[in-house]
């Protein structure tokens, strides 16, 4: 049941629900503990920086390559709780993958956050964050640390930062 | 909802004026509304006066001789004139209607400033302007090889005046400061430092956008040349913005949008300026939106913006001690509500803005979350984001209670102190 409400995180009142839809404890448990937070140092072969300024949200992916698979990985950041949560569930993705795959999970994760696609099984937490997609305003703090996984990927050396952020704002 | 301030408002009565206020959200969630700077709300009156308008005395305006025509252009005029007797300009010739404050910001920059300054001409601005304020004057740096110097912030979030002792000179042409920041609620004395700047031959252009709904606002004891502020953040409709100038700054600036309205003669070759204020109004404008700020303006004359200010700096002293009291909370800006406008800045330890904006909303309290348009003060904070409560005319002490009780739990959830959570 993807988009099922689960238990409360102990919060009272009538919207919880919906609250608690969107802040699952998965991903709350992400955002307090983030896994592979950190940096690689000389280790790391591929780097990306991300941001969405409008929010506040800041995130640095550093991964190593070798043999065309993803052999460590790396995060470090600030920002809301979706957004950072989002990036330790993706580095537990992507860890040990080939680098094909974790491009194509890219896509995957997009095409779940924009069109309601199946979260594959082995997503595994990453399945907590279709809760964000009732709340569009939040699905750009859940894509970040994805494109900023995909430009480190794709992009040999930094270069502008990655958003996700659209809006414009004074 | 009974209000215990003493800030001489009848609160109560005010917001039955208001029927949005009485909404609901999230089901069945009374809505706290508390992002008063960002927009205000709209009194019944205004809102049935742009219902009479386009009812009754719909027509262009300034051209027909017909009686719909010249009921509307009585109309706008008068709007004009209450404009102007409400922040005691001189002449209502004075009054520019354009479409926000960042509008009435850029036509200075654009109108005045590309008369005016040369390379190396510099103009002092300072770090806790909204970016409205900024960018316009970055941008004619770019194109004319104009000086930008930024009063700084101190960590209060008042201005540091010593410096800005130092910044203003015999170089600057123009001193742009806002009178209340817009992220931090700080009140800049603006009257001190116009002094200044005209001592050293500038002029000066404020940035009223939240002062002048917040509080008394009166142009010839300020010592402005130029005051920009915005119809929507004080009671009015959107898409309606005002400049004020001196009749002698004025005459100094070029037109700014070309076309109808602003002209006297046009041919082939050239054209022939129309008299200020049409001159800076090419084109048809906001007619209804600028006959229902007249109304706007009456509603707040009405409860007179000192009993305004009273109240808002009631309900500062209710909320700043309130809110300063719960743990992890950091506010930012002036302590003291004497230089604080109706705005509370805030930080949760742990909790990113954007969380607790989502946490708030669940409870129905509408607060405004990231940077207001003022990455600098976000920069001088070293923060990324904030959360801000604004407050108005119609905020009660019970609304507070609520903001700070939805903050707690914010806290809560995601500290993880509800038990559940942490793996």
């Amino acid at each position: 049941m993807p988009d099922g409400p689960t238990p409360g995180s102990g919060s009272t009142g009538g919207s919880d629900i919906q609250l608690d839809d969107l802040y699952r404890d998965i991903l709350l448990d992400h955002y307090r503990h983030q896994r592979h937070k950190g940096e690689l140092g000389d280790q790391a072969t591929h780097v990306a920086d991300g941001a969405n300024p409008l929010c506040g949200d800041e995130l640095r992916v550093e991964l190593t390559v070798e043999d065309g698979a993803v052999t460590d990985v790396a995060i470090e950041g600030r920002g809301c709780s979706i957004s950072q949560a989002s990036a330790s569930m993706m580095t537990v993705y992507v860890d040990g993958r080939p680098v094909a795959d974790a491009l194509a999970a890219v896509e995957t994760f997009q095409r779940m956050m924009l069109e309601n696609e199946t979260p594959p099984d082995e997503f595994g937490d990453i399945e907590a964050l279709t809760g964000v997609r009732k709340f569009p305003v939040r699905v750009k703090c859940a894509s970040l640390s994805w494109k900023t996984l995909e430009q480190a990927l794709i992009a040999d050396n930094e270069s502008e930062p990655v958003t996700t952020d659209n809006r414009s704002e004074a | 909802m009974s209000d215990s301030l003493n800030g001489g408002l009848d609160v109560t009565s005010i917001r039955r004026d208001f029927p949005i206020l009485g909404r609901k959200v999230h089901g069945d969630t009374p809505l706290v509304y508390l992002d008063n700077a960002a927009t205000s709300q709209t009194p019944v009156q205004v809102i049935a006066e742009i219902t009479r308008y386009y009812r009754d005395s719909n027509a262009n305006i300034h051209r027909g001789v017909h009686t719909l025509s010249q009921e509307a252009t009585a109309l706008y005029e008068g709007a004009r004139e209450k404009v102007a007797a409400f922040i005691n300009a001189p002449s209502p010739q004075e009054i520019i209607f354009t479409r926000n404050t960042s509008e009435s910001l850029n036509l200075v920059a654009h109108s005045w400033g590309r008369a005016h300054l040369r390379e190396g001409d510099e103009v002092v601005l300072s770090e806790i302007e909204h970016h409205s304020n900024i960018v316009p004057w970055q941008m004619l740096r770019d194109e004319r090889g104009i000086v930008l110097k930024f009063i700084p912030m101190l960590p209060d979030g008042t201005l540091d005046l010593d410096v800005a002792a130092e910044l203003i000179t015999e170089r600057t042409r123009l001193l742009g400061i806002t009178q209340m920041s817009n992220a931090l609620g700080s009140i800049v004395p603006v009257k001190e430092l116009a002094a200044l700047a005209h001592e050293h031959g500038a002029i000066v252009l404020v940035d009223g956008a939240q002062s002048v709904p917040h509080m008394a606002v009166d142009v010839q004891d300020l010592g402005a040349d130029l005051l920009a502020f915005s119809a929507h953040k004080m009671l009015g409709p959107t898409g309606v913005g005002v400049l004020w100038g001196h009749m002698a700054v004025l005459e100094e600036m070029q037109p700014f949008l070309g076309g109808g309205e602003m002209i006297l003669t046009v041919t082939l070759e050239e054209s022939t300026w129309n008299e200020i204020p049409a001159r800076f109004e090419a084109g048809t404008p906001n007619i209804a939106g600028v006959v229902a700020f007249g109304a706007a303006i009456d509603y707040l004359s009405r409860l007179g913006m000192d009993r305004v200010r009273q109240h808002e700096i009631a309900m500062l002293d209710y909320a700043l001690p309130k809110l300063g009291d719960i743990p992890g909370v950091t506010i930012f800006g002036p302590p003291d509500s004497s230089q604080r406008g109706g705005v509370i800045s805030f930080d949760l330890e742990g909790v990113h803005p954007h969380d607790i904006g989502q946490v708030l909303d669940s409870r129905g309290v509408a607060v405004r979350t990231g940077h207001h348009c003022a990455q600098p003060v976000m920069a001088a904070l070293n923060v990324v984001a904030t959360a801000r409560a604004s407050f108005y005319v119609y905020n009660t002490t019970a609304e507070i209670d609520v903001l700070a009780d939805a903050i707690q739990e914010a806290a809560r959830y995601f500290s993880g102190d509800s038990g559940s959570g942490d793996a």
